[in-house]
């Protein structure tokens, strides 16, 4: 028996039409990983406006619904946000957007942007941040 | 033929559910294999009545534990035709055996400028200790190329393996592609150049017959837990002089002859590269799945698996934009990697696990293999003694869902 609400249609019509897809050049920051695991790749790029806020963002890359998914809402939800509040982010906030619940390997797959995202704002390849978590 | 429904009985865990109501339909043999009872409860029995260290005791239980655990390297040594059991070497996995290879005998006979031969589809166990080997001694390391067809292109072989090529190891069968490479041709070849060559048995030993003495290969290793065996338990193979005449790899207890405070001498083989207490209950593990896939008839497994195989390859070719990697089931092991049009093999795993069917999904270790393919992963179902066609039906079934549910 197939739980279907598992892929809510929201996963299936963000893989299908991403949000916010695409490349910044130039930008502010960009910042690209993957996730050797499963070879999930996350780039996203951001400018800034006056204030240090993201006024605009895009990402790009490969991977499966959940971390494209994930890069879609995630890029959504940031519009608007200084430096000190992505970098406060919380994970728990992301994978409540994303909706689903999702087993201890596929939450890697959720939190790849976010870790990208994080690390791009650090400015630094700030790979301790969520090693852990996931 | 194999009786599917009898050997299914043997194994307790395919009685089990993955969920409430959804019985567990197990396909990613190729990863690890499920136990049949006659090894838990080999393994249950030296535990309750006959554990004690092997090799040291003079008590009644050392001895008896020391005789079974000896006693399953004779069938190991048996089962893959070794000339002596002194030549079998108890290691944890396949890994160690590439590590031991690549530590003990690589270090002492590998020099600057020396090229080690490898291929193209190679599990990284197959791959990352000889780069450390080379980069450690200024060697070179080359690679044979697979074709589009997933076997070996050995069309360049007289420019890859020449006299400066000092070893030259090779999967027998590929974990991603099941492909069956021509071992016995290759050892050969690689002897004609005077390289050493060692053979990645790890997706073989389980699957078809093995004789090492007949494929003349210098090392091959493969683990216990792909061939019905458990975890921890593993096997080098190597040929007298060559283990004879390599410097140990772990030192500690059992491995020494004498001991003195600044010098030590070795240990015969085995016990020269088994350094401190082995897995013993393990290897009595591996004494009993060996038994049982003795029982069964490696040629028969063989032949089922090839009858599996092409059944399945047939059956998922009728799956729109499905694509399988790897060659026709002739040539083929019992392995199916493939990837469908609009969906990640992550969420084809994902979803079909929810239909209680449990394959894999990612670079299966792999992934210069899957950087070739210009894909980061895919999908693979594999089989083994106890998959049957229905089991296959409804992976069929069970991917088609998986479609709709992307819309495809
Ligand atoms: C072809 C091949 N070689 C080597 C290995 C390594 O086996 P282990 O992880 O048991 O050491 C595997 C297992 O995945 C394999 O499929």
């Amino acid at each position: 028996m197939l739980d279907e609400s598992f892929y809510r249609e929201q996963i299936i019509d963000l893989y299908e039409n991403p949000l916010n897809h695409g490349e910044l050049d130039p930008n502010d920051f960009s910042y690209e990983e993957d996730n050797p695991l499963c070879g999930d790749v996350i780039r996203i790029d951001v400018r800034l406006d006056d204030e240090q806020r993201v006024a605009e963002v895009a990402w790009s890359g490969d991977g499966c619904a959940i971390s494209q998914a994930s890069a879609s809402l995630l890029t959504e939800e940031i519009k608007g946000m200084t430096l000190a509040e992505i970098k406060a982010f919380d994970k728990d906030k992301l994978l409540e957007l994303i909706g689903v619940p999702l087993s201890m390997a596929r939450v890697k797959c959720a939190l790849l942007s976010l870790k990208v995202l994080k690390s791009g704002a650090y400015g630094i390849p700030d790979k301790g941040v969520m090693r852990d978590e996931g | 033929m194999l009786d599917t429904a009898k050997i299914r009985a043997d194994f307790p865990i395919l009685a089990t559910e993955a969920y409430p109501g959804v019985p567990l339909i197990y396909l990613d043999n190729a990863a690890s294999s499920q136990k049949p009872t006659a090894v838990i409860e080999a393994m249950d029995s030296y535990y309750r009545n006959h554990h004690a260290n092997v090799h040291r005791g003079i008590h009644r239980l050392s001895e008896v534990a020391t005789n079974q655990y000896e006693g399953a390297r004779e069938k190991v040594a048996r089962f893959i035709n070794a000339p002596d059991s002194s030549q079998v070497i108890w290691l944890r996995n396949a890994t160690e055996g590439f590590n031991l290879v690549a530590y003990t005998w690589g270090r002492a006979n590998i020099q600057a400028g020396d090229e080690i031969l490898l291929t193209e589809m190679e599990h990284h166990a197959n791959l990352v200790p000889w780069q450390m080997l080379a980069e450690e001694k200024g060697a070179i390391l080359r690679f044979i190329p697979f074709k589009e067809d997933s076997t070996l292109d050995l069309s360049d072989l007289p420019n890859l393996l020449t006299e400066k090529t000092k070893l030259f190891s090779f999967t027998a069968m590929s974990n991603v592609f099941g492909t069956v490479n021509p071992t016995k041709e290759l050892v050969k070849a690689g002897h004609a150049v005077g390289a050493v060559v060692m053979v990645d048995a790890a997706q073989s030993v389980p699957h078809m017959p093995v004789d090492v003495q007949d494929l003349d290969c210098d090392f091959l290793a493969f683990s216990g837990h792909k061939m019905l065996g458990p975890t921890g338990i593993g096997v080098l193979y190597g040929k007298r002089e060559l283990l004879e005449s390599m410097p140990p790899f772990m030192a500690g207890g059992d491995m020494i002859r004498r001991v003195g405070l600044e010098k030590s001498t070795w240990n015969d083989l085995p016990w020269k590269f088994e350094a401190g207490t082995p897995s013993i209950v393990e290897a009595i593990g591996l004494g009993a799945a060996i038994d049982y896939l003795t029982e069964l008839g490696m040629d028969n497994i063989h032949a089922y698996e090839q009858f599996i195989t092409n059944y399945a390859l047939e059956a998922l070719s009728e799956v729109p934009g499905l694509t399988i990697y790897g060659p026709p089931a002739a040539q083929k092991g019992g392995v199916a990697a493939f990837t469908i049009k609009g969906v990640h093999p992550h969420d084809i795993a994902e979803l079909v696990d929810k239909d209680g069917i449990a394959i894999r999904a990612g670079h299966h270790c792999a992934m210069p293999l899957h950087k070739k393919l210009g894909i980061a992963a895919t999908a693979r179902a594999s089989f083994y003694v106890h998959t049957t066609t229905d089991e296959v039906d409804k992976l069929v079934e069970s991917l088609n869902r998986v479609r709709r549910i992307f819309r495809l």
